[in-house]
């Protein structure tokens, strides 16, 4: 993968999309206008835009119920996220789904699960079937840490190897589930281990650098549609918001986070940028300002949107067509 | 066409037809292939279709029930065979949250068309863990469909009619029924998902039941026949749906009510009919509703203790008389 100016600008830019997109979702939750859980990714954006940009529109995608920014980096529009987060029928899910459910047939973004490990066999049978009907494409899953502690994630790795299926697990290790340290539950804390022991490629990334992210992403997209199973990315990250917007942070320093913060993706990416003389040649303004129409643009679509009438409550429990 | 196989044969002969019509159908679960099924009924496939097609999963209930649900959002139509009903509990969080919920929560986009197919039933002297009807409660679960088929004829249409079906499925196939006979036409018209039988027309009380309880309920309305009780017996035969239109006739025209249910009494199917006919039919009853279930005990291994706890055709007999002596 080579950086040039373009790939710099695109990396840069969708990682400072998926920020302003949740830094306006902090507004508008306080302003009570989404509600419910709502689980921000600051701070893990080179993940998501680097392993997307691995990916062609045929991959699918699987994440948990902190998705927004891989369903912004997989190419779900601003639009209809907003507008499912404001709970209009013109959002992802008709605003059935909300912040932990985004799915997106078209971009095949498979959601958007509040279960903790309970995408990864989804993952898993995604690809068996692409495997069984030939199809060369990849099925990414994406969990966090807590993920690994589950029976589920150790039954997937088992069944994917064993299978040798052509799926894509991210682990994005951002040291705490919820309140709890890793180390508080996992005796041995270098996940990638533990996939390495199914047998499974397996390598831990710097998850705060998106080239790293989109390097390793790439070369084990390749390795997997050369048919040579399953790869595994653990990728060490850190979230520098609260886990959920009901969460106090009594299990961390501020120190901590500040600490991380100096290593954010944003910041070690203009970094590179620099040492690479290819930053004095970006127009960030630019950029900023096409996001902010994006958002707001964004915003007034949700604003816009409709209410599912009430009368349609009951539709899609079941199936109204037959699909033969 | 017509001939005489058993239920076991008339599940695989479904299944056989439903793979050689349609290559994206796939059979799944533990020891479906080499060892040819715990129940023995998908002995044969795995020559016939192969590795990718028949195929051997590890004891991973949830992941492999997980499996099933990615494989069918992406395509496939694919068959997940669960040993019994006792262990698909440690998959009940992919039927419940995943299986059940992705159309509804998907906005109508990602439907499920998946077949899980379960062995149930008590009367084996098998012990608690291996002995329970849970088909009841799991047809609690919203965005599943639940059948429960008693005939040979049903073992084989409902496996053609839970493919065709775009969303999931739970068939529950009694063990105990694996080798009873009976005649089987292949070229018939199966009966829609959603539909109740009545297998014997009655018309002074209606029996209703489902899976192995149908041949203990008509063996039981043929003594009460002696006696003079004309009983309905009426084959549930999907628990969600359930055939409200079929039972609440049926009432109307007997207005006396038993039903029988492998399951608990407590928050048991039989449970949610009385409900149902209190809402709908109440003012069609002549006497209380009564049912015959399970006594409430993990069931027994000693045989005459399992005996006394299920379902038997004399309690069906007894409760049948009390309701027509209460009216
Ligand atoms: C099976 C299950 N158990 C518990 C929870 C409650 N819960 C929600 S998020 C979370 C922490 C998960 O942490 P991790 O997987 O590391 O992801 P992160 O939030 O760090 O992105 C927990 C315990 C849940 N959603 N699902």
């Amino acid at each position: 993968m080579e950086l040039d100016l373009t790939k710099a600008k695109e990396f840069y830019s969708k990682m400072l999309l998926i920020r302003r997109f949740e830094e306006r979702c902090v507004e508008f939750y306080s302003k009570q206008k989404i509600r419910g859980f709502l689980h921000l990714y600051i701070g893990e954006e080179a993940i998501a835009v680097g392993i997307m940009s691995a990916l062609t529109p045929e991959d699918a995608v699987l994440a948990t119920y902190r998705e927004h920014g891989q369903a912004l980096a997989k190419g779900v529009s601003a639009n209809s996220i907003m507008a499912e987060l404001f709970g209009k029928q013109e959002g992802t899910s008709r605003g059935r789904g909300g912040s932990m459910h985004l799915f997106d047939a078209n971009t095949r973004f498979y959601g958007g699960t509040a279960i903790v490990a309970g995408g990864l066999p989804l993952a898993v049978g995604m690809a068996l079937a692409d495997k069984m009907m030939k199809r060369n494409r990849v099925t990414v899953c994406m969990f966090g840490d807590g993920a690994v502690a589950e029976g589920e994630f150790h039954e997937s790795l088992n069944l994917a190897a064993l299978w040798n299926l052509p799926v894509l697990f991210v682990c994005e290790n951002n040291r705490y589930a919820m309140g709890t340290a890793l180390n508080l539950t996992e005796s041995e804390t270098d996940i990638y281990k533990k996939a390495a022991s199914y047998k499974i490629n397996s390598k831990q990334v710097d998850g705060m650098s998106v080239i790293e992210v989109a390097k390793a992403a790439s070369r084990a997209v390749e390795d997997i549609k050369d048919g040579k199973g399953p790869v595994f990315l653990e990728c060490l990250t850190y979230r520098f918001r609260a886990h959920s917007m009901f969460d106090a942070e009594l299990y961390r320093e501020k120190v901590e986070v500040e600490e991380w913060k100096e290593k954010g993706p944003l910041v070690v990416f203009q970094k590179r940028l620099e040492e690479m003389g290819l930053w004095s040649e970006m127009d960030v303004k630019e950029l900023e300002d096409e996001i902010k129409n994006t958002m707001d643009e964004a915003v007034e679509f949700a604003e816009n949107g409709t209410l599912e009438p009430i009368e349609d409550l009951e539709k899609f429990v079941y199936s109204e067509v037959s699909n033969g | 066409m017509d001939n005489t196989i058993t239920y076991r044969e008339a599940v695989r002969e479904a299944i056989r037809k439903a793979m050689s019509e349609d290559e994206r159908v796939f059979l799944m679960g533990e020891d479906v292939g080499n060892y040819g099924g715990s129940y023995a009924v998908s002995r044969g496939l795995l020559d016939e279709f192969g590795r990718e097609r028949i195929i051997d999963t590890p004891l991973s209930e949830s992941a492999f029930t997980g499996a099933g649900i990615g494989a069918a959002m992406n395509g496939m139509r694919p068959i997940v065979e669960i040993m019994t009903v006792n262990f698909s509990l440690l998959a009940l969080d992919q039927i419940i949250n995943n299986a059940g919920s992705l159309l509804h929560m998907s906005g109508g986009q990602f439907n499920v068309p998946l077949v899980i197919r379960m062995a149930t039933g008590v009367g084996n002297q098998l012990g608690a863990q291996h002995s329970h009807s849970l088909e009841g409660w799991l047809s609690y679960i919203v965005g599943v469909k639940v059948l429960t088929p008693a005939t040979v004829q049903d073992a084989y249409d409902m496996i053609g009619l839970a493919l065709s079906d775009p969303d999931p499925v739970l068939v529950f196939e009694n063990s105990l029924l694996y080798n009873s006979k009976g005649s089987l036409d292949t070229k018939s018209t199966p009966i829609p998902i959603g539909k109740a039988l009545v297998h014997r027309p009655g018309k002074d009380i209606t029996i209703l039941t489902y899976g192995i309880n149908l041949f203990k309920a008509l063996e039981a309305a043929e003594t009460l026949a002696k006696d003079g009780i004309d009983a309905e017996v009426i084959d549930l035969r999907s628990l969600r749906p359930l055939d409200d239109e079929t039972i609440m006739k049926s009432v109307a025209k007997t207005h006396r009510v038993v039903i029988v249910d492998d399951g608990w009494k407590s928050g048991s199917i039989s449970a949610e009919i009385m409900a149902r006919i209190n809402e709908q039919a109440f003012y069609e009853l002549d006497a209380p509703m009564a049912r015959v279930c399970t006594l409430e005990v993990p069931l027994p291994y000693a045989k005459h203790l399992e005996d006394a706890a299920i379902v038997q055709v004399d309690k069906i007999i007894e409760m049948a008389k009390k309701v027509m002596v209460q009216s």
